[in-house]
């Protein structure tokens, strides 16, 4: 197999620098690199790990060999079949957004999710619809780190801008609008008033969008419950509704209005199955679990990413195996990578410049959760968005390597 | 799950989930001597089998009385997956002796070690400063001193006189376990004669050398990279041969595509250790060797965008099975994802991931000293801790049990709460260590501090959303003069 077919026609760097000039600048490193001081000091903690594994012996393996044998003289041909696996579940497939024809305004509608097998683990079935990525708009001037802001400074007080630039510079498949200012403890925006922004998003662009909440149980059930009426039909994806709105009542009403409106909720639990199957359980009281999708937490690296890894790959083999409440598209804020010092921090030379350890973050955070199975990624960077959309169809696209390209690498000059 | 085919070849063994303690008892001198420091036999089979003892830690068994209990056991404890050491002494690296193919089946061994190239045509200069730098990088993470493992040699040159050189320069400059990369036989024994002792892979056998090479491997016992890229059923063939002829310290690489072919490597990488781990297919039974650096062999682009391609591909390769990496990237930015993901992947997901709740001292603080407040998860706490004895704090931290949920989390989770935190307070009797009464909560929890303030009757100071920014915060803000009660 030769790599001569299905050359892009320019290459993904090529496309990476085109969408985003900025990047240009970045890769050219013309960045001054910020120099801090910055140090920790190294406790004497005995945490998580064992350095080494278990000693073992050769003698616990069955020796093909005896040391008398004649050696081989010729390659012996072995045989190799690889394993075909099937697992008896299938994740749930949930489309977002609504065309003219399915009763909203969006140009496409998306569908997430239907994977047989765990993400990239058979060459022969590729992921049956690729993730898609959403970026981040808020409502309210928020802190971002700087890295991050500068790409975004000029629209920041215009969500409906914002969420023209994601599409349109950005490539956004999806644009999630972070309602913050509805927050009892921030501004304390009234429902209408994030109904009037939601209008203006819908306006503003036509790819299907998320409604993000402030996190606060009653209020969020007020500002969808309007958001949902107001955007009737239209398939949003509402994010999120918790197990905090089922102890304070509220998620009765929430998933109802999604029900009666047409658009699909995002389950969200803190990195526990048996909270996100619990929450489900609820949800289908009210709602089809074809309009059910799950955010199992994204914590960044560095801070926990292992344990989000770790959450996906179990829900997806427990729904793979059975478990029709864990069988729903999966959700990652891979923005949340930022959360991370090391992805924003000026840290000394020797870690390089936080124009490029930032985007990389976001990027490892959001391809890590993509071997684990992530259906719909919520990201901030334009490098690491571009860098997820050239990957993505390429880990689906087997049979390209070019083994001559690669036989040599121990003999080339760099 | 269910596969259509046999195993290919290897007998029925057991998984390390379906081994119980009693197999391993069965197997074990059942003295109860008490040498391992164990309450008796089953004590030690139990912590065996959950991977906390090894058979070193049973001394009796390494005696001529117990030598074929030692070898059945060893058998039955075996991973499917060998280790392969590189190196001695100290800094011997060991990769491999995985059990299962996702870690939350049991847990992962042995951090995949990476190593970092140089050649045989660099001026001396910049090859000594090259691996000093490999020496040298480190970064401190929640107390834990994150390095670079290892040095791959290449012969660039393809001159064995050339190449023996570098190696002795390597060698005399670095204590690192080595990978002698070459694929001309000849070249591979000028470089190995000068270090065999030490260890080092050699890199590597294929198709066309895995005579010599193997006899070379044979000669000098060292470990033997099989290199087969994009094709896995030459690997096998060339493994089972290599078998054959009396090597069992072999490392896998299936070829590591970072472009075009990146979707095979993953599905190669994959296929391997799923055949090892879930059907015991011995030739596929041996740790696996990821190359980033070829990145650099493909098109030529900007210098950062293959740095951002090495580390993304990297960063793949660990998830997906690496048991070894080589790159070529000494970037920290490229690094530090390596080495903090490697460290992450490589905790046991068994362990709780929070510490426990209560009132921490640091330095030596005073009445007067600030009272900072955080939560139990492992990571927030350790980090925390770090900033503060970083800057050589003298202060109090309540450690709030919120279930192992970090702040953010706690709080949009409510287990981080105005009560949480008065409840806190009164149980640690945190009003009885200080003379004040203000509180020093995470910016994380900013929107807590009304209710905390009625809650508690304590004066709130929202402090920095990152622990980093905690001694500036003090200096700025913490005026114990004003504070008295």
């Amino acid at each position: 197999m030769t790599g001569k077919n299905s050359k892009p026609p320019v290459t993904p760097d090529q496309i990476l620098l085109a969408l985003a000039p900025q990047l240009r600048e970045l890769f050219d490193g013309v960045h001054q690199v910020e120099l801090e001081h910055f140090s920790m000091e190294i406790g004497d903690l005995e945490l998580f790990i064992p350095t080494t594994g278990f000693g073992t012996t050769n003698a616990a393996h069955a020796a093909l060999s005896h040391p008398f044998a004649t050696k081989p003289i010729d390659l012996i041909r072995e045989p190799y079949t690889p394993m075909a696996y099937s697992f008896p579940g299938k994740i749930r497939e949930v489309t977002l957004g609504a065309t003219k024809a399915e009763g909203g305004s969006r140009s496409h509608s998306l569908v997430i999710g239907g994977a047989t097998m765990p993400a990239y683990f058979d060459r022969t079935r590729p992921p049956v619809h690729s993730p898609v990525i959403s970026l981040d708009v808020f409502d309210m001037p928020v802190n971002l780190p700087k890295v991050l802001r500068e790409n975004v400074a000029d629209v920041m007080d215009d969500p409906a801008e914002w969420a023209k630039m994601n599409v349109n510079k950005f490539g956004a498949d999806v644009v999630t609008i972070h309602l913050m200012s509805t927050d009892p403890l921030f501004r304390n925006a009234s429902p209408a008033t994030a109904v009037k922004t939601v209008e203006e998003i819908l306006q503003a662009v036509d790819v299907p969008l998320i409604i993000g909440g402030c996190g606060d149980p009653k209020k969020d059930a007020e500002v969808f419950t309007a958001v949902a009426e107001m955007a009737d039909g239209e398939r949003l994806l509402i994010n999120s509704v918790t197990l905090d709105m089922a102890t304070s009542k509220t998620l009765g009403r929430v998933a109802t209005a999604a029900r009666d409106h047409g658009h699909v909720l995002l389950a969200f639990t803190g990195l526990d199955l048996n909270n996100a199957k619990e929450l489900n359980r609820r949800l289908y009281e009210y709602i089809p679990p074809e309009q059910v999708v799950m955010d199992l937490t994204t914590v960044a690296l560095g801070y926990g990413l292992e344990y989000s890894f770790t959450i996906h790959e179990r829900a997806r083999y427990a729904a793979l195996m059975g478990d029709n409440e864990l069988a729903h598209p999966v959700i990652s804020a891979a923005t949340n990578a930022w959360a991370a010092r090391e992805a924003w921090m000026k840290m000394p030379p020797v870690f390089g410049s936080r124009e490029l350890r930032g985007p990389v973050w976001e990027t490892i955070n959001a391809i890590t959760l993509l071997l684990a199975g992530i259906d719909l990624f919520l990201m901030m960077h334009p490098a690491a968005v571009l860098t997820l959309k050239e990957l993505i169809p390429r880990l689906g696209n087997t049979g390209t390597a070019s083994p001559d390209q690669i036989a040599d690498w121990v003999g080339v000059r760099l | 799950m269910s596969s259509e085919n046999p195993p290919p070849v290897g007998k029925k063994r057991k998984s390390i989930k379906e081994i119980s303690p009693i197999d391993a008892y069965k197997l074990l001198p059942k003295t109860n001597c008490g040498e391992c420091r164990e309450a008796n036999c089953m004590a030690f089979a139990t912590r065996l089998v959950n991977g906390e003892l090894m058979l070193a830690d049973c001394p009796p068994l390494h005696t001529l009385e117990y030598q074929d209990s030692l070898e059945n056991l060893s058998h039955l404890m075996a991973p499917p997956v060998r280790t392969v050491t590189i190196g001695t002494g100290d800094r011997a690296i060991m990769i491999g002796g995985k059990y299962v193919l996702q870690r939350h089946d049991f847990t992962y061994h042995n951090p995949s070690p990476i190593a970092i190239d140089v050649h045989d045509l660099m001026p001396e200069a910049e090859l000594l400063e090259r691996i000093r730098h490999i020496e040298q990088f480190s970064y401190n993470y929640i107390g834990r001193t994150l390095v670079l493992n290892a040095i791959a040699l290449r012969s660039v040159s393809g001159d064995p006189v050339t190449f023996s050189r570098a190696v002795q320069r390597v060698a005399a400059a670095s204590t690192l376990p080595l990978i002698l990369c070459t694929l001309d036989p000849a070249v591979m024994q000028a470089g190995l004669s000068e270090v065999s002792r030490r260890r080092p892979l050699m890199y590597a056998a294929t198709e066309a050398n895995w005579k010599q090479m193997a006899e070379i491997a044979l000669a000098h016992k060292v470990p033997l990279a099989v290199f087969a890229p994009g094709n896995p059923a030459l690997l096998r063939s060339l493994v089972r041969t290599l078998m054959e002829y009396g090597l069992h310290d072999l490392v896998l690489d299936p070829g590591t595509f970072g472009d075009d072919g990146l979707s095979d490597t993953v599905s190669n990488f994959t296929e391997i250790r799923a055949a090892a781990c879930k059907q015991f297919d011995e030739l596929f039974g041996f740790p696996l060797l990821g190359v980033p650096l070829t990145v650099w062999t493909g098109a030529e682009l900007s210098e950062d965008v293959l740095k951002w391609k090495e580390a993304i591909t990297a960063s793949i390769l660990l998830s997906r099975y690496a048991d070894m990496l080589i790159m070529h990237s000494m970037d920290g930015w490229v690094l530090l994802p390596q080495l903090i993901w490697r460290f992450n992947l490589y905790t046991d997901p068994r362990k709780p991931v929070s510490v426990e709740a209560g009132v921490k001292t640091f330095g030596r603080p005073d009445p007067r000293s600030p009272v900072l407040i955080t939560t139990n998860y492992a990571l927030t706490y350790f980090t925390v801790e770090s900033d503060i004895k970083a800057a050589n704090l003298d202060c109090y931290l309540i450690v709030v049990d919120t279930g192992g949920l970090s702040v953010e989390s706690a709080v949009a989770g409510r287990y981080f709460t105005a009560d949480a935190i008065s409840h806190a307070l009164k149980n640690y009797d945190v009003g009885s260590l200080v003379s004040h009464t203000t509180l020093i909560i995470p910016g994380l929890a900013a929107r807590l501090s009304g209710e905390t303030e009625e809650a508690t009757g304590w004066k709130i100071l929202v402090g920095p959303k990152d622990s980093s920014g905690i001694p500036q915060f003090l200096r700025e803000h913490w005026q114990p003069e004003n504070e008295y009660k």
